[in-house]
């Protein structure tokens, strides 16, 4: 049987404030254990909370940028459950009355299409602490620092049909919290986490299946290998005929599995209800326009300004606006190295697959946008060969030195490109290859083409690399052809 | 309106109240006698009230985003059952 994949998300984006969303604790992050946890994050009796102004900012600013309404008076619920990193009994949250209402946000897919993710809403909440089950004696160590860091939590409507959407909104969301600087973005520390709702459909089908939360899945790769897993296991569940169950599920990583972690039906009964320790929040115009007013310049606009200023395709310059830190580094590159579609093909491939391949983040990229930009212009005027510049990469990256210029020289990558000494080389290999030149000459034009590489070869080897390949083709063509 | 025993038990569940099997039936009477009282209530008609997120006609305050709380942690783990390199030890809670 075919199957219809139908995938909602859930986003948790931790704000980038100075203090939590209902006390002035710093919310700073790798402290020691409980150092950042007050009395109102500990819940202590007689404690209240004071809910802080820019955690209200920065979610108008999402609602602002994903195009949706803002509620202009925002009540706070109560969710209730017990569980020891949540010291009040219940998170302060929003049901009735979230902050930002409905909205959207168009993703771009593999095959040049655009698709609309609608945003059901987004609402304010705050942070649990952290449990570490490690070995304490059989007991379990509590850090309440994270509690109370506030949230907003962007619920997408069940519009996405497959892994690869899955991920291309949840890296466009993470472009558009990073660009509008109310999320530092930084995954590994848990500052975005997805919860991802699938079921799947016979095709076809009008009714959605039952699905299942996977929850906290902390990197895109973990996410889209989520996905195809719990895919495949209730293809299995149901082609076996069994039934899927509605519950939370939890996915190993480092292991590729995944297991239940509890039924829905039964035990979770949060009992929401109105808090009555916080009073509603107004949000009025004058706020709105303010935050609008701040708005900086979103992934989409900068996309367009990409491809209209620097005349990059929609492709490239799509992957290069979406992330502020990458768009940074493009536009710095391209002041020092001129060839802005030489320094987008440098930044999308040969930086963006080592970041890749060694999971690390922008942030701690060590070769900086002047030495991207002198090493393109060295490409540019024929320093070196596209080749020797991936040496030089490789020697910034590892730390070999910091001046390009002087890393070409010691790494003897300077391409000669004098006429003169290049046909010396080209005369002096030719004259031992007789038997190939009266091979190239008797060929036709298609064959001739090919014969050409047992030349370059040679040329190169006699050359010690460090001949311009482009005059060595000319030269010969011209040595041949005559 | 009447509760039954499962829903008394359920509802104790959920508060992690401990109720005794003795107890329950006081209980039934108790909490039935309270949702008559509610009963009443909805009996009024509201279609044309907003719903009251808090008795005060006030809205809340904002405060600016500005670090005012200290580390107390050596007072608050003063008065906790377990601690451990900085942390609150409980009961082992695996789900």
């Amino acid at each position: 049987m075919q199957w219809d994949v139908v995938i909602g998300l859930e986003i948790h984006v931790q704000l980038a404030t100075q203090t939590k969303i209902f006390s002035g604790s710093s919310t700073t992050y790798g402290a020691e254990p409980n150092i950042q946890a007050s009395a109102v994050d500990l819940a202590m009796p007689g404690t209240l909370p004071v809910a802080n102004e820019q955690a209200f900012r920065y979610a108008v600013m999402f609602g602002l940028a994903v195009d949706a309404e803002i509620c202009r008076r925002s009540v706070f619920e109560r969710k209730n459950y017990f569980y020891p990193d949540l010291p009040k009994g219940y998170q302060t949250t929003q049901l009735a009355k979230p902050i930002v209402g409905p909205g959207h946000v168009d993703i771009e897919l593999k095959d040049g299409t655009t698709k609309r993710v609608r945003i059901h809403h987004a609402h304010l909440e705050e942070d649990a602490g952290k449990s570490l089950h490690e070995d304490y004696h059989g007991m379990t160590g509590i850090d309440l620092n994270r509690a109370g860091t506030p949230l907003i939590e962007v619920v997408t409507e069940p519009d996405m049909r497959s892994s690869e959407e899955a991920v291309a909104f949840a890296r466009k969301l993470h472009g558009l919290v990073t660009s509008l600087g109310i999320c530092d973005g930084d995954m590994s520390q848990g500052s975005l986490r997805f919860d991802v709702n699938v079921s799947i459909r016979p095709k076809g089908q009008e009714e959605l299946g039952t699905r299942t939360e996977t929850k906290n899945l902390n990197s895109f790769r973990f996410m889209e290998q989520a996905i195809h897993q719990e895919v495949e296991r209730q293809i299995d569940v149901l082609t076996e005929g069994g039934r899927i169950i509605q519950e939370t599920r939890l996915y190993n990583g480092d292991t590729n599995t995944s297991r239940s972690m509890r039924t829905k039906e039964e035990a979770n009964d949060y009992r929401y209800f109105p808090c009555p320790d916080l009073l509603p929040v107004v949000i009025d115009d004058e706020f709105i326009e303010q935050a609008r007013r701040s708005l900086p310049e979103l992934p989409d606009a900068r996309k367009a300004r990409f491809q209209s200023e620097y005349g990059l395709t929609e492709y490239d310059a799509g992957l290069l606006a979406n992330s502020a830190q990458m768009a940074a580094l493009f536009e710095e590159t391209v002041r020092y190295g001129k060839d802005p579609k030489l320094a987008a093909n440098w930044l999308l491939g040969e930086l963006s697959a080592r970041l890749n391949s060694e999971d690390r983040s922008l942030a701690d990229c060590p070769v900086s946008a002047a030495q991207f930009g002198t090493l393109i212009l060295r490409i540019s005027d024929g320093t070196v060969s596209s080749t020797g510049a991936k040496k030089v990469f490789e020697g910034l990256w590892e730390g070999e030195g910091g001046d390009v210029d002087a890393l070409i020289e010691a790494k003897g990558l300077k391409q000669v490109s004098d006429t003169g000494a290049l046909e010396q080389i080209v005369d002096e290999v030719l004259a031992d290859m007789d038997e190939q030149i009266a091979q190239y000459r008797e060929a036709d034009e298609k064959k001739r083409k090919k014969l050409m590489g047992g030349f370059m070869g040679p040329l190169m080897k006699a050359s010690r690399g460090q001949g311009n390949p482009k005059m060595f083709n000319e030269l010969l063509k011209k040595k041949l052809d005559s | 309106m009447a509760i039954s025993r499962e829903d008394i038990e359920k509802v104790a569940l959920l508060a992690r109240i401990k109720v005794d099997t003795d107890q329950v039936s006081a209980l039934e009477k108790d909490l039935g006698n309270i949702l008559n009282l509610v009963d009443q209530l909805q009996a009024a008609d509201t279609s044309q009230t907003e719903p009251m997120a808090h008795p005060l006609d006030a809205v809340q305050r904002l405060r600016p985003d500005t670090v005012t709380e200290t580390n107390q942690r050596e007072a608050f783990q003063a008065i906790a059952p377990a601690t451990e390199d900085g942390l609150y030890l409980v009961p082992r809670v695996i789900e």
